[in-house]
């Protein structure tokens, strides 16, 4: 008896490294430490009642914010780890298969656990303010989406505790990641974490589509909303096409190994490229899915910092819906080298290099928005500043891959990692990042610290470069990707070296933002007017933080720019109060316990396919069956807010007389 | 204050990346900067071009954004111009639409020549190429010399100034076979048989590696490549035929068992190994394999190689065709 339970634990648990009982230990402190303070504060209602049970779009937009700084944190120190373990030829820091792992769950995390929720954190806090609207189209979905993001995330996460993490790398091509050679659970914890996360995001995909074709301010016709707005749409709609090309693949890669089918192995008829075609039918638009926001963002902010309308929004808006559009036709160029013969190799080679018009003819507007403007160099206008130079060389470099023969020599080595992360880095991280200091204010009602934002700025930009730029060296000097060592005779140490020494500057970057968001809850630069950037859209005309319901009035936005163009016919006096009479009673969706405990039942299911234990994935599977019937039968899930608590919170907020 | 922060941070970056450069300048060896080969040589120069190229644009995007924003900083006393309305024009749309147009459309017709020029196979010469059959395992790389009737783990020998066919196949997860300073990889497949045209111009070692992931010890895939004149691949053939250490079934199951392996050479193998090992990770269900199930195994003699060549030759076959071929083959049970 006691020999069996041993036995079941020494394969449960992860044993055997450090590092690992270190994290053990860890989790294990910060759970005790949430716990307790839950229960010593009785702060157990106010959880359920203000955070799991909520619908509100901006709450939900938090949620998803913290949830992927704490993946950024992750997923950082995994880089760390790596870059440690690289620095210099042979060492032995970590072993191969720990070093797989780790590779392995940076990648998925960062893309997956991070990026997504980042952007889908932007999503909730913005859209709905910039449009107008009081919350999003479906408000209980949105909710669902979170909660299976982040149980999700989570079944994702404690495999590097219990069972072991996945191995095969971020897209786990087969055979590789198939139950012949990789037999343990990290592959399980692969397909259901990001299966359960992956329902989420098609989720919010289509929430956000309705939400912007439906749920638009009066007067906003499309060619009048903000470019973020638009670049959500086009995301969106990459989103509803690709994520279900995820589904469908990681659901053929859990009939080969658990029910032993033969879809992507030869030896059964089936076919390993099928997976890879499949793979990187989603995984290329999935790209251009977590970069359009970002240029929404760059589009806001450089119009607002530069206090100049956006130069060539119809041509912006038709490059966003290009790139949606080519992001379909470019897949194959990850693969170039699988033998697809010459006519395939075209095609796709062309395909990519035409991505890079429209995207150019963006940095373009972006730049000739400044030109003749006046340059405010704020926190979200660094970053911005700091991502043209960068994605400009990050994208030459990808024209450069997309040149099929040459990406003979590129595919697989330092070469083309330096390039996915100068346009992932530089793209998507600076321009989320810009987006959080630029709405920050909004949501939280207070600005970030100024000087320690410079700070981080720097280490990161310097931080990047360091890191990055000797990888493209090494891609000549032969070093592949994957490789957890290498010998002296190569010469690849010093860049190696150089290489390390700017990952963790970027690590420090990150400690100081910690620091930053810590310093300025209690020290930072108050909001009052609610308008702190003088911006242009919509969600500027309302006070920060926002009331629950965001607008007391609808308001009528018939202009691009309308919070501008009205600011300016007020020659930037502040707006009137509303008379009190003009104020109604305010429809909201109410609250629900479900789509937490909904996605729970997912964990547990996901959580039992892992294990092979078929009585907990049925249960699992059984909860949310319940669930979705309880929902089925829930008719009271909306409630007006009265007119009187309307009034109380405008009068409060000087915005009604 | 602001500016000396700024300024110093630009300082750090270019100490830092001439730094880079000085570092890399004295140790490192640029292997695909140094073609040794025809194949390696042209895609040397279609990176330079469209390195070029991309050159073109960058650069004065770079100027120009530096130039905009210190032209129109927002600080007290700055005369540039000021027009919050103008967001609008015409023809600088046109300009900058038009001018990547022009440069994808010449990167493009370099790329679909060079394309369509290395897939075919080179043009013959009156030298008699040289066939070499790869096998990637876990976690080595076995070479086989079907007209030689020898075999090597981890090296490979080939004559200078010979053009070499490499068909690659894999008994273990994909792989990628990658000699840069011959030529670009090409990924082999378990099931499959990929060719790959190579050659080494002048005599010279060279690295060689595996570049797509393949496990725990992928990172110790890593094999020489030795090209010598034609007299001395002939001598060192003679010396490995004549060290009698053959390769048998048996012996290259216990090879193909995962684990690092040194260099080895055999005297022999058996003549159908390559193919063999093709079939039994499902190389029967592959359409250009038809024929070979009903066939004995191929021998050594000449005739039946090329016709072998001909149908693993892969080069043709996109992977929506094979995907295709394979629905229809599914009811094969030939193992």
């Amino acid at each position: 008896m006691y020999a069996s339970i041993k036995s079941f634990a020494s394969s449960f648990f992860v044993t055997g490294d450090p590092l690992i009982y270190g994290a053990d230990v860890s989790i294990g402190l910060t759970t005790v430490a949430i716990l307790f303070v839950l229960f010593y504060f009785k702060k157990w209602g106010w959880l359920w009642r203000e955070w799991l049970t909520t619908v509100d779009h901006k709450k939900i937009g938090m949620m998803y914010l913290i949830a992927s700084l704490l993946m950024l944190f992750r997923g950082g120190v995994d880089a760390l780890l790596m870059r440690a373990q690289l620095a210099m030829p042979n060492v032995h820091f970590l072993q191969a298969e720990h070093y797989n792992e780790v590779f392995t769950t940076h990648g998925t995390i960062m893309i997956l656990f991070m990026a997504m929720p980042m952007m889908f954190g932007l999503f909730n806090m913005v859209v709905p303010l910039q449009i107008g609207a009081r919350d999003v189209a479906y408000p209980y979905l949105n909710a669902v989406s979170f909660w299976l993001f982040f149980f999700g995330a989570m079944l994702f996460n404690i495999s590097f505790v219990i069972g072991g993490s996945p191995d095969a790398g971020w897209l786990s091509y087969p055979p590789l990641s198939e139950m012949s050679h990789s037999p343990g659970v990290g592959q399980n914890f692969y397909i259901w974490g990001i299966q359960i996360s992956g329902i989420g995001s098609l989720a919010t995909g289509i929430n956000f589509i309705v939400t912007i074709l439906k749920m638009r301010a009066p007067g906003m016709k499309l060619m009048k909303m903000p470019m973020f707005s638009w670049s959500v749409l086009s995301s969106s709609i990459i989103i509803i096409f690709a994520f279900p090309i995820l589904t469908v693949t990681l659901a053929l890669l859990f009939i080969d190994r658990f029910l032993g089918g033969h879809l992507f192995t030869m030896d059964g008829g089936g076919n390993p490229m099928m997976y890879v075609n499949l793979i990187w039918m989603w995984g290329h638009p999935e790209v251009y899915i977590v970069v359009l926001p970002a240029f929404g963002i760059f589009s806001e902010i450089v119009a607002t910092f530069s206090r100049k309308r956006i130069f060539g929004y119809k041509s912006m808006v038709f490059a966003l819906m290009s790139i949606s559009i080519l992001s379909f036709f470019t897949w194959v160029h990850h693969f170039f080298t699988m033998g697809a013969g010459a006519d395939v190799n075209v095609f796709f080679a062309i395909a990519t290099m035409a991505i890079g018009i429209p995207t150019g003819a963006k940095v373009f507007n972006w730049l000739f928005t400044m030109f003749r403007g006046r340059i405010r160099l704020e926190q979200p206008m660094l970053w911005t500043l700091a991502f043209i130079p960068c994605f400009v060389v990050g994208g030459a470099t990808g024209v450069m891959l997309a040149v099929a023969p040459a990406d003979y020599q590129y595919h697989n080595s330092y070469f083309l990692i330096a390039h996915f992360h100068q346009v992932l880095i530089g793209g998507v991280v600076f321009g989320y990042l810009a987006g959080i200091y630029y709405w920050w204010p909004k949501l939280f009602g207070f600005k970030l610290n100024e000087r320690l934002g410079k700070w981080a700025f720097w280490l990161w930009n310097i931080g990047f470069y360091v890191c990055f730029m000797p990888q493209y060296a090494l891609g000549f000097m032969g070093m592949t990707r994957r490789v957890y060592t290498y010998g002296w005779d190569l010469g690849w140490g010093p860049l190696n070296l150089v290489s390390t020494i700017g990952a963790f500057l970027m690590g420090i970057g990150f400690v100081f933002q910690v620091w930053q968001i810590l310093y300025s809850v209690k020290y930072g630069e108050r909001d009052t007017t609610g308008d702190p950037w003088n911006g242009r859209t919509l969600e500027w005309s309302i006070p920060s933080p926002p009331p629950m319901y965001n607008f007391a009035v609808v308001p009528y936005a018939g202009e691009q720019d309308s919070f501008w163009e009205e600011k300016e016919r007020r020659d930037f006096a502040p707006a009137p109060p509303v008379p009190v009479a003009q104020l109604e009673a305010i429809h909201m969706p109410r609250n629900s316990g479900v789509p937490f405990i909904f996605s729970a039942c997912w964990f547990v299911a996901g959580f039992g396919f892992v294990f092979d234990w078929l009585w907990m994935a049925i249960l699992g599977m059984v909860g949310v069956g319940v669930t979705l019937l309880v929902r089925s039968f829930q008719y009271d899930t909306d409630y007006y807010v009265p007119v009187e608590e309307v009034i109380e919170t405008e009068i409060a907020a000087g915005r009604a007389i | 204050m602001k500016k000396s922060s700024k300024l110093r941070g630009l300082m750090l970056l270019i100490t830092g990346l001439a730094g880079v450069l000085l570092l890399s300048g004295c140790e490192g060896k640029f292997v695909v900067f140094d073609p040794q080969g025809p194949v390696a040589e042209t895609q040397y120069r279609l990176i330079i071009l469209s390195a070029i190229l991309c050159a073109i644009v960058v650069i004065p995007v770079l100027a120009i954004t530096a130039f905009i924003v210190i032209r129109y900083r927002d600080k007290p006393g700055n005369t540039a111009p000021y027009k919050p309305h103008w967001d609008d024009s015409k023809v600088l749309e046109v300009l900058w639409w038009g001018i990547p147009i022009i440069i994808i459309g010449i990167l493009g017709a370099y790329t679909a020549r060079d394309t369509y020029g290395l897939a075919k196979k080179p043009v013959v010469t009156d030298v008699k190429p040289i066939k070499i059959q790869v096998t990637s395992l876990d976690w080595k790389w076995l070479f086989q010399y079907p007209d030689q009737n020898i075999a090597t783990v981890n090296y490979v020998h080939i004559p200078a100034g010979v053009q070499v066919d490499f068909e690659l196949t894999s008994d273990a997860p994909m792989n990628s076979f990658w000699i840069p300073q011959l030529g670009g990889q090409e990924y082999t497949m378990p099931g499959m048989a990929m060719s790959l045209w190579l050659q080494a111009d002048r005599p010279g070692e060279y690295y060689g590696t595996g570049a797509n992931f393949t496990g725990k010890d992928f990172a110790h895939m890593r094999f020489n490549v030795v090209a010598e004149s034609q007299a001395d691949f002939n001598k060192w053939v003679e010396s490995v035929k004549g060290s009698n250490n053959e390769l048998t079934k048996a012996g290259y199951e216990t090879l193909a068992t995962p684990g690092q392996s040194d260099e080895q050479s055999f005297s022999s193998y058996p003549s159908d190994l390559f193919d063999s090992v093709v079939m039994k990770n499902g190389g029967h269900h592959m359409d250009m394999n038809k024929d070979e199930d009903s066939k004995a195994p191929a021998n050594s003699d000449d005739k039946s190689k090329s016709d072998t060549k001909e149908g693993h030759d892969m080069d043709d076959m996109s992977g929506m065709d094979m995907n295709n071929s394979n629905s229809s083959e599914m009811n094969h049970n030939h193992q």
